[in-house]
């Protein structure tokens, strides 16, 4: 049964004369379980598509479907906790004033769950933190503990979904990796459906069965991991991320 | 520096970042607070100014002497004095007692101003900065007009309107004091709009109003408050002007400024009349901004 099923979707942003569309005709299916990746260049409406699927832009059209339900663009508190994003930036992303356990159970008091402390225990248990992280505040963690708090703050919702927006690009390359890892182990052990967008290729190949790859607000094709390790890919923009991700080869001449 | 045993496990406790509880934490921010106040001379001299205008305000009866209202006319003008300390006024009334009790009507106009205007500057401002669109343009015009007038020259006109009196007074100070509250809690609001931990928040199902007293408020909370200090003293000029001018505390109510203004008439002859309560609000305004400029490099993270 497909989890998420996206068709149509065109997204703008501004009104009027000032109106640009950013997306602008982008269907797809994912799978339960499955983990979909979104890979382009910055600016191609990547992280866009994400931003609609996640409640964030609500300036679009077309049919989106989460869990056999059609989404409206308001949406109700229960859709909410369907799927919750992960931001780039875990500096951001955190409030500042707020220690990490006020940060977990904030989500909790919006949606009225009962069982606060336990379950704002097991969240950080889950993302691998020691428990009294949650008298701290966020200058007191490292880049890597901050994205575990973001993803714990994501996951104590239980969500069916996870949407990744470049969950690595602002950490370091020994931490990416625990990252990624990390998101691989919730992802087996939760049952959970991930949209990953990164520029990364290497990232998205690590977590993703299936990658779309976006060029101006379009999907330019929709690659397998196997495609794309063996280099059998069609789209010569494609081929041009994969050269671009193997870094500088000298040429063979 | 030696410690007690007792004092310097208290300290080791508080300035410990291995929290165990949100107790501790909260405690440890007041505590780090507090000795980067001690660090800043000029700004705990404010501080010690400003305790010691509560300490008086609240012991006003204990540490008087003389009923500040009640008259004795043999007594009228009498010069400083071991009996008074500060001389006694045309009425023969004891200036030091007017000086103390008048500290209580300062402290109730400056904090009652402040009450006022905080939560509604900052209701005004961050809804318009988080909400945007019309409602932003309605409200900000609405403090653009309040902001056009010269904030003395409108007290004056509200407490004309409103009639002389020390809780017209307020009004009409609070009428004054809250616009630029208000663009400040709008442009701080504006900075963290689209912060992703607001995003976040709202993604989980936040109301405005939830993100605007859980989120925007401890952010924007240091700046107001910074604001509001430095404000106090303004607050306090403009209560002795309305005083002076008559428009404020009614006689025989002690007030710095009507206490000043009343002494104008015996300026050559009875000095401390006017020279008393003008020391008294330039020593009170001047803590209130050191008291602020400090808070300022304590709280607020752009000045850390």
């Amino acid at each position: 049964m497909s989890m998420i099923n996206v068709d149509h979707l065109a997204v703008s942003y501004g009104r009027g004369e000032t109106m640009t569309r950013v997306v602008k005709d982008v269907s797809f299916d994912v799978a339960e379980g499955e983990s979909f990746g979104l890979v382009g260049e910055s600016g191609c409406g990547k992280s866009t598509v994400l931003g609609a699927l996640g409640g964030r832009n609500r300036q679009w059209t077309g049919t989106i479907t989460i869990d056999g339900e059609t989404i409206n663009q308001k949406r109700s508190i229960s859709q909410l906790a369907k799927q919750q994003m992960v931001f780039q930036d875990p500096f951001g992303s955190i409030h500042p004033r707020h220690t990490i356990g006020r940060a977990l159970l904030e989500p909790l008091e919006i949606h009225g769950k009962n069982n606060r402390q336990e379950r704002v225990e097991k969240a950080l248990k889950d993302v691998g933190l020691p428990l009294n992280f949650r008298y701290r505040f966020p200058h007191q963690l490292s880049g890597g503990q901050r994205q575990r708090v973001a993803i714990a703050r994501a996951l104590i919702l239980e969500p069916r979904i996870l949407l990744l927006d470049e969950p690595t690009s602002a950490l370091d390359v020994s931490i990416q990796a625990e990252i990624l890892n990390l998101l691989k182990d919730l992802r087996e052990r939760e049952k959970l459906t991930y949209i990953l967008v990164s520029h990364d290729l290497a990232v998205v190949a690590h977590l993703c069965d299936r990658i779309a790859v976006m060029q101006n607000g379009t999907f330019v094709e929709v690659a397998s991991k196997k495609q794309l390790q063996n280099g059998s890919v069609t789209h010569p923009y494609t081929r041009t991320l994969i050269d671009g991700s193997r870094g500088y080869v000298v040429k063979q001449v | 520096m030696t410690r007690s045993g007792y004092f310097n496990d208290l300290h080791n406790w508080l300035i410990s970042e291995d929290f165990t509880s949100t107790r501790q934490a909260r405690l440890h921010k007041a505590y780090v607070a507090w000795l980067s106040l001690l660090a800043n001379p000029l700004a705990f001299a404010g501080f010690a100014v400003v305790v010691l205008l509560i300490l008086i305000a609240t012991l006003a009866p204990i540490i008087t002497l003389h009923d500040p209202v009640s008259q004795d006319l043999t007594m009228a003008l009498k010069a400083p004095s071991a009996a008074h300390w500060f001389g006694t006024d045309e009425f023969g009334r004891d200036v030091y007692a007017r000086l103390v009790y008048g500290a209580r009507t300062t402290l109730y106009i400056s904090i009652l101003v402040t009450v006022i205007v905080a939560p509604i500057g900052f209701v005004i401002g961050a809804m318009s900065g988080y909400l945007s669109g019309w409602i932003d343009v309605v409200l900000m015009r609405i403090t653009d007009i309040f902001l056009s007038f010269p904030s003395l020259v409108l007290a004056l006109a509200f407490s004309a309107a409103l009639g002389p009196g020390i809780e017209n007074a307020v009004i009409a100070i609070a009428l004054t004091v809250w616009p630029p509250i208000a663009r400040l809690a709008r442009a701080e609001t504006l900075t963290f709009r689209n912060a992703d931990f607001v995003v976040a928040a709202e993604l989980q199902g936040a109301g405005m109003w939830r993100i605007l007293l859980r989120h925007i408020v401890p952010l924007c909370a240091p700046s107001i408050v910074v604001r509001l200090t430095l404000n106090m003293s303004s607050i306090i000029l403009t209560a002795a002007g309305l005083g002076f001018l008559g428009l404020g505390a009614q006689p025989p109510m002690p007030e710095w400024g009507a206490m000043a203004a009343s002494g104008r008439q015996y300026l050559l002859d009875a000095w401390w009349l006017t020279t008393i309560p003008g020391i008294a609000i330039l020593t009170v305004s001047l803590a209130f901004n050191l008291l602020g400029d400090g808070l300022r490099d304590i709280m607020d993270p752009r000045n850390a």
